[in-house]
């Protein structure tokens, strides 16, 4: 049932021109600056022989493809999570699935689970920008698998926290709108804390717990915030989907 | 058939905020029911409704709908559930085929049995033309159409229709009506709407609901007995005097409408009334049974007033 309710999903994704524009300017710009990073590694590549432990390509271009990444999609996530329980509400369509023999877990879940399967398309478009450098290179898969990693993590988080506001209003600008700034609030809200990464505000920080990733380092506290922050969401929709029955 | 109730709703309560929407109704549907359900807007018909469905949660009050109560066990009891909001809830971006689909995979259909439910569904709801258009771009009628058929896809129990009729054009209706004619031997149909007649030629019961609370509940056949009146309007082109026409043995009592116009209630049958008429040559050119339609009820009612009977 959960994936019934996420094929839909992802179906009516792709019948509305959304996902289609968001895929072609996120993959333009990722694009860009892709190239622009080949050409700064192949301006100091001359340097780079000349160092000891040099960095290679996946360090000086494909880690910096998927940060970019990570920032545009932190600007296009809400734009893409903002009409799945609003607009539903808006149009009078919930009512097919509150009347449906499916639980209020169900619904969410499905909703999220259409989302994510989109989200790993995303990754998956993304990544084969760095992989083509595997015709006239060798690139560190690991470090590859990392980063991709790290960045459907990410996505699934942010989609998580989208999918909660999107709850919360029956408008999905608003919805967009306060995703975009929790979602901000989130990733810059240890950059005033200094270098003492233990305060509790860098805990709660996005970028602190993604940036090691990115970096090739899967550590399980990072990934268990990434769990415990998309579950978080998660629980919180299904409340405020269950309450909206007793009060709306 | 079971004896059990379809629908059983007990003292039924619904808020928002401060405001008593739904007070204290309590009512039964059985199978082959199909219930009328008025009342004038914000009377608090969508409300029960949407209770029914389970959209929205009742503040007290029990629901069970074919025996199994829709709070405990949602799932079981909304399997036996059709229901069709006041807006239809339809995905714009899909065709009408892809719609039904998916609709009968959430009301849990059998893979095997899915593309017959949808062919039953369409083609009883006039939609085999239209199997490959998108919703958005059908016309009012057809989307309410969609809707229906979304709502009798999976042959359930219970169907529950909030104005099924608005947007669509004579012969629909008509279609329409027959349609819940025809579902309404098997199954238990509770139908809200602001048509009247409607209710008159299709349903046998009837509901009506004021400021939140079950003003009148009776079946059609009751009102049918209710118009079997002995009051008549006449109106005479001689009228005599009052206390002459009272010295007519079959007539009760007069109230006078105009000049020439006169209730009457009388204690046997028109025809007596008619022929002691003609016989004092009163000149009676018209003679009107003053009927309890479900308007007069539904207005009386509705505006605070008893009913006289």
């Amino acid at each position: 049932m959960i994936m019934t309710i996420a094929m839909r999903e992802l179906r009516s994704m792709f019948l509305s021109p959304l996902a289609w524009s968001v895929l072609a300017v996120t993959q333009l710009i990722i694009a860009w600056s892709f190239f622009t990073q080949i050409d700064f590694f192949f301006s100091i590549q001359q340097q780079l022989t000349t160092m000891p432990n040099p960095p290679g390509v996946t360090d000086l271009v494909v880690m910096p493809t998927y940060e970019i990444a990570s920032i545009i999609l932190l600007m296009v996530t809400p734009l893409l999570t903002m009409r799945l329980i609003s607009e539903e509400r808006r149009n009078g369509s919930m009512a097919l699935l509150l009347s449906s023999p499916v639980s209020m877990t169900q619904i969410v879940l499905g909703k999220f689970v259409g989302i994510v399967i989109f989200m790993l398309i995303l990754v998956g478009m993304i990544s084969l920008m760095p992989l083509s450098l595997m015709m006239g290179s060798t690139l560190d898969l690991g470090k590859l698998a990392a980063g991709a990693f790290a960045l459907f993590m990410l996505l699934a988080a942010f989609s998580a926290a989208g999918l909660f506001l999107s709850s919360l209003t029956v408008n999905p600008v608003v919805a967009a709108v306060s995703s975009f700034g929790l979602l901000l609030l989130l990733w810059i809200i240890n950059s005033n804390s200094g270098d003492n990464g233990e305060n509790l505000l860098s805990q709660l920080s996005i970028l602190a717990h993604f940036a090691p990733m990115l970096r090739g380092l899967i550590n399980s506290a990072d990934v268990a915030y990434f769990v415990l922050f998309i579950v978080t969401f998660l629980v919180l929709t299904i409340r405020q989907m269950d309450s909206q029955r007793l009060q709306a | 058939m079971s004896s059990q109730a379809l629908i059983s709703v007990n003292n039924l309560v619904r808020y928002y905020g401060d405001v008593c929407a739904v007070s204290n109704i309590s009512f039964e549907l059985n199978a082959g029911d199909i219930l009328g359900f008025l009342g004038p807007n914000g009377a608090g018909k969508s409300t029960t409704m949407r209770m029914l469905c389970g959209t929205l949660a009742p503040t007290e009050g029990e629901i069970r709908i074919n025996g199994v109560d829709l709070l405990d066990k949602p799932g079981a009891a909304k399997a036996a559930l059709g229901y069709l909001p006041e807006t239809p809830p339809l995905y714009r971006e899909m065709c009408v085929d892809e719609y039904l689909r998916y609709c009968a995979k959430l009301r849990r259909i059998e893979k095997s049995q899915i593309d017959d439910a949808m062919e039953l569904a369409k083609q009883r709801c006039g939609l085999n033309d239209v199997s490959r258009r998108l919703i958005g771009n059908l016309s009012k009628g057809y989307q309410q159409r969609v809707g229906i058929a979304q709502a009798i896809l999976h042959s359930p129990e219970v169907i529950i229709l909030d104005e099924p009729t608005v947007g669509l054009d004579p012969i629909q209706i008509r279609e329409i009506r027959e349609l819940i004619t025809e579902l309404g031997t098997s199954h238990g149909i509770i139908l809200s709407t602001h048509i009247l007649p409607e209710v008159e030629s299709v349903c046998n019961r009837v509901q009506i609901i004021n400021e939140g609370t079950l003003v009148y509940a009776s079946g059609m056949d009751a009102l049918q007995e209710q118009k079997n009146t002995n009051r008549y309007e006449i109106a005479l082109r001689q009228p005599p005097a009052m206390d002459d026409m009272l010295a007519v043995p079959c007539i009760d009592q007069i109230e006078p409408l105009a000049a020439d116009r006169f209730i009457v209630q009388i204690n046997s049958s028109a025809e007596e009334l008619a022929s002691a008429a003609v016989n004092n040559h009163w000149g009676l050119h018209k003679l009107v049974a003053q009927e309890h339609t479900l308007e007069q009820i539904f207005v009386n009612l509705t505006l605070g007033e008893n009913v006289n009977t």
